[in-house]
């Protein structure tokens, strides 16, 4: 058969398994999976084209929902069969769904070495900082002192902030949502899709039982335009309910601050434009601390480098121009042999 | 070594059946490239010959120590080799640690060739002689030919004006110039290998065949007044021959495993001794459609080859024993996704980091046992260097036939170790057979062979066969999640049932050596195939009632072992580690075999097995 068949345009509904979902009702992984149902069609890929692979905990249960190929696999290494998969077939896409505690902890290592090869996958990380599946243990993004079942008079550890550490081992497009954004979250997610290149998304996700408002300081309705700022490229900077404020770097100390545009002789020509290209920007405006600062959100680095899928496929290609069809007979008898 | 007459005349040669030649040396004196060179003399001169590389775990250790000092056998021979030997007939001695760590296995009487020129005072303290036994009289069983290579070497490439240093390190050519003459081998080839080597620095070319002759003329001038040997060739069956090693012939196994099956290959790994040279190996033939990761830990090497079986491609990895206790978690989702890998385990001397560059059969157990919960895969070994080369194919064969994780176990020995090897005609190789699923109608993951038990392998990328796979127990008519009791238990004991299944497509156990049945059997598993089998051989000339019989499929064991075993009154399993298979074959069938473990990093000797045989035999 040689008919070109024009592929019909799929839907958010082609994207549902027929899998009960099994989250606890009001956890912030519906809204996710929602947005990420509602985003895929637009792509344009097939669904046997795309991989979603996890490892292990609440998050991790995604590809049982997502009508793709699927890979639940282990805790913490999904990085690494995403890489197996996409070095084995570069042209499927491969998504991968993780958490703080998969991603960040008992993963730490896959994820540093998938984002520093520039593997072409896209990392959702949904940061609860909790451990949910486990029921209620602290994980590397909870804040210091908290009060867990396995810490009882609060954490003695220091948190880890995942998009500084995806900007730290050099990941080539770094970005931040939030479960319920939907529209936020789902431009974040068409950007992703579109890099070549590891892409990583940290969604702050609330766990409504075991972390139950984590974010709301800065995702409730009343509070979030004082204390989020959308960066967007080629943009000033800029946040409050009256977009009155604005981050400037202070040339003395190098180090942002927070201003108000009209107050002391500050103009919007004083704030920093955002460039995703920048990526000593994009670490100062991940480790912008809170409250005294805004929670960035959106894509805060994105550069194009070659892949490391691309580039073995380029040296699989390189070696059959350089040493043509492969000749098992020539292998063995090549070198020192003797015939008796 | 049987002299059959003694002379004295440099131009008369002693014809032997066999020599076992013992390079050793400091790890900077280049034995390793000496006993290799001295190899390929031997193998091509037609002898049959095993080698058996001993070398230190540190890269550079410090001169003269006794750690330092890093070995060569060779066994070469006019008849069938089994094994690299038990005690040399020739010692060559590089320095005093070199001596003082080998002298106790040199036959008595046996040839030692010393390098006087390094036995000065502070070498001799490094090796803890408190005199020189050079003089003390202490070497007085040998034959000892004491010369000043260091000074001959370096008077010898005077002309190339090379560094001290450089010129010292020219030696080894210059001792191995001088084994040239005493076995009549010539020189050519390794001239032409030098040649090559060091294509970039004409100085070291010319001084390196400068040393090799003069240690070649020292010999032919008669400045040692000692009789020259000659190894006649080996009758072996017809064919093209050519050496090789345990590693390479794994590699060249997987590369011939994506030819016969029409699959990429994707090896995950991660550098470890003594697994490394098949990365290194593998990452040279890209066009044979192989992509090797070099992984960020031996966790990742496994669960990438897993996520490259999931697409399609045969998914290898290649460990010793501590990367595969870091594997053993990845290999149990292989196991639950029913998904073809082959792991190679080169087993090394443990526990922990243990002996990395000394062999053991450490890993039977772990290959077999070693994963939570009811885990079963396929475990099978190689027995020879050259046997590593088939093992690999059907590693590859079983588990894309079978959708299971395979274990195949090598070792240190066979890794490293050498022998001639009948290059076999492609068409002889088996065929591999790969169907990928396609037809929606009727699709499950979990579908099965009817008589394999293999489940339907659909790859991502085919239409109408999207599905979810992952390590959460399946229900077994549809495929999705299921914790139902019954379903478990059913899920498991198809798990079992696909594994054991295997053993109707293997073949079945033969008797290596000996009659069908008697008094005692020997059975073996790895690479204790050469001793054991020249030992039992030798045991039978003496009229004992003894047969071989060595294990290439571990699990399942091959169908009728059981019954063979009791064709026997007693059997006996020797083992590199305290006693494993044995344990395996008690439990099975039920019979009192007897374990003879050795676990001294170091292979069988043929004389050691014979002893307990022997001691068996009479009891």
């Amino acid at each position: 058969m040689s008919n070109i068949v024009e592929p019909t345009r799929l839907t958010k509904k082609d994207f549902e398994t027929d899998q009960d979902v099994r989250w606890c009702p009001g956890c912030g992984d519906y809204s996710i999976l929602a947005n990420v149902q509602r985003v895929m069609p637009e792509l344009g890929v097939p669904l046997e084209q795309m991989v979603w692979v996890s490892g292990i905990g609440c998050s991790s249960r995604f590809p049982y929902y997502m009508n793709t190929y699927g890979f639940h696999t282990i805790h913490g290494r999904a990085p690494a069969f995403a890489t197996g998969i996409k070095v084995a077939n570069p042209k499927l896409s491969v998504w991968l769904a993780t958490g703080d505690g998969d991603g960040l902890s008992i993963g730490g290592n896959h994820l540093m070495h998938c984002l520093r090869r520039n593997v072409d996958v896209k990392i959702l990380l949904f940061n609860n900082r909790i451990y949910g599946l486990t029921k209620g243990q602290y994980s590397p993004t909870s804040e210091v002192g908290k009060i867990t079942k396995s810490t009882p008079v609060g954490s003695a550890d220091q948190p880890v902030d995942p998009a500084c550490v995806a900007l730290g081992v050099n990941g080539s497009f770094v970005a931040r949502s939030v479960d319920v954004e939907a529209q936020h979250l789902g431009d974040v997610l068409r950007r992703a899709a579109h890099h070549v290149g590891t892409a990583f998304i940290e969604i702050y996700q609330n766990c409504n039982v075991f972390n139950d408002g984590a974010f709301d300081s800065f995702t409730e309705k009343a509070h979030k335009a004082e204390r989020q700022i959308r960066v967007e490229h080629g943009k000033p900077l800029i946040f409050g309910a009256n977009r009155e404020k604005g981050i400037r770097l202070n040339m003395r100390t190098l180090a942002l601050e927070v201003v108000s545009i009209g107050v002391n002789g500050v103009t919007e020509a004083d704030i920093v434009v955002h460039d995703e290209t920048n990526p000593t920007l994009a670490y100062m405006l991940a480790h912008m601390p809170y409250p005294a600062f805004p929670v960035a959100l959106g894509v805060l680095f994105a550069e194009t480098r070659p892949t490391y899928d691309g580039s073995l496929s380029e040296q699989r290609l390189g070696a059959e121009l350089k040493q043509g069809k492969p000749d098992l007979d020539k292998l063995l008898r090549g070198g020192e042999t003797w015939t008796i | 070594m049987t002299e059959s007459n003694i002379v004295t005349s440099s131009s008369a040669r002693t014809v032997l059946d066999s020599a076992v030649v013992r390079f050793a040396g400091d790890s900077g004196d280049g034995m390793q490239v000496t006993g290799d060179q001295f190899t390929a003399a031997a193998a091509l001169a037609r002898n049959d010959l095993a080698t058996f590389p001993d070398f230190p775990a540190e890269i550079r250790a410090p001169a003269g120590t006794l750690y330092g000092v890093s070995g060569f056998q060779i066994n070469f021979a006019s008849q069938d080799v089994f094994t690299p030997g038990d005690a040399p007939d020739v010692l060559v001695a590089m320095n005093p640690a070199a001596l003082k760590t080998n002298l106790r296995d040199l036959k008595r009487g046996g040839l030692l060739i010393v390098n006087a020129g390094a036995f000065n005072a502070a070498n001799l303290k490094k090796a803890g002689y408190e005199t020189n036994p050079l003089e003390d009289g202490s070497l007085n069983g040998f034959n000892l030919v004491n010369i000043d290579i260091t000074k001959l070497t370096v008077a010898a490439v005077k002309e190339q004006g090379l560094s001290n240093k450089e010129a010292h390190r020219c030696k080894n050519f210059w001792t191995l110039g001088l084994m040239f003459w005493l076995y009549g081998r010539p020189l050519e080839p390794t001239i032409k290998w030098i040649q090559n080597k060091f294509h970039k620095r004409d100085d070291l070319v010319q001084a390196n065949i400068a040393a090799l002759k003069a240690g070649h003329a020292y010999g032919e001038t008669a400045e040692i007044s000692h009789n020259r040997y000659e190894v006649p060739a080996a009758p072996v069956a017809s064919g093209t021959y050519r050496n090789i090693g345990g590693n390479t012939a794994t590699a060249w196994g997987l590369l011939a495993a994506t030819q016969l099956s029409g699959l990429n290959m994707v090896l995950g790994a991660y550098p470890i001794t003594p697994a490394s040279d098949v990365l290194h190996e593998l990452s040279k033939f890209k066009h044979f459609g192989v992509t090797t990761i070099q992984a960020e830990d031996e966790i990742a090497a496994v669960c990438a080859a897993i996520g490259a079986s999931y697409a399609g491609n045969i998914g290898v990895t290649t460990t010793s024993g501590p990367g595969m206790a870091l594997k053993m978690e990845g290999i149990g989702l292989a196991i639950a996704t029913e998904l073809p890998l082959v792991i190679v385990d080169i087993q090394r001397g443990g526990p922990s980091t243990g002996l990395p560059t000394k062999t053991e059969q450490a890993d039977l157990l772990q290959a077999v046992y070693g994963r939570n919960s009811e885990a079963p895969l396929c475990v099978i070994a190689a027995s020879t260097p050259g046997n590593c080369f088939y093992m690999a194919i059907e590693a590859a064969r079983l588990a894309l036939k079978y959708m299971t994780p395979v274990i195949l176990l090598t070792d240190g020995y066979l890794a490293n170790g050498t022998e001639p090897w009948l290059i076999p005609k492609l068409d002889e190789l088996p065929r591999i057979e790969v169907k990928f699923r396609t037809d929606p109608q009727g699709f499950h993951p979990f579908l099965r062979d009817p008589k394999t038990l293999a489940r339907n392998w659909a790859i991502p990328g085919t239409p109408g066969l999207t599905h979810r796979i992952g390590g959460l127990e399946k229900d077994y008519d549809s495929g999705h999640i299921s914790y139902a009791p019954s379903n478990h238990e059913l899920m498991c004991q198809t798990r079992a049932a696909k594994i054991a299944g295997i053993a109707d497509d293997v073949p079945e156990q033969q008797i290596d050596v000996g009659d069908e049945s008697g008094k005692l059997l020997v059975l073996g598993w790895g690479s204790t195939y050469g001793s054991i089998r020249e030992a039992v051989q030798r045991c039978r000339t003496r009229g004992l009632s003894v047969s071989h019989a060595h294990v290439h499929y571990l699990n399942p064991l091959p169908k009728n072992l059981g019954e063979l075993l009791k064709r026997f009154d007693r059997v006996l399993v020797p083992e590199l580690n305290l006693g494993q298979l044995v344990k395996l074959v008690r439990s099975q069938y039920l019979v009192p075999a007897e374990s003879f473990p050795k676990v001294q990093g170091q292979p069988f000797k043929i004389s050691e097995l014979e002893e307990r045989i022997r001691q068996m035999m009479e009891s």
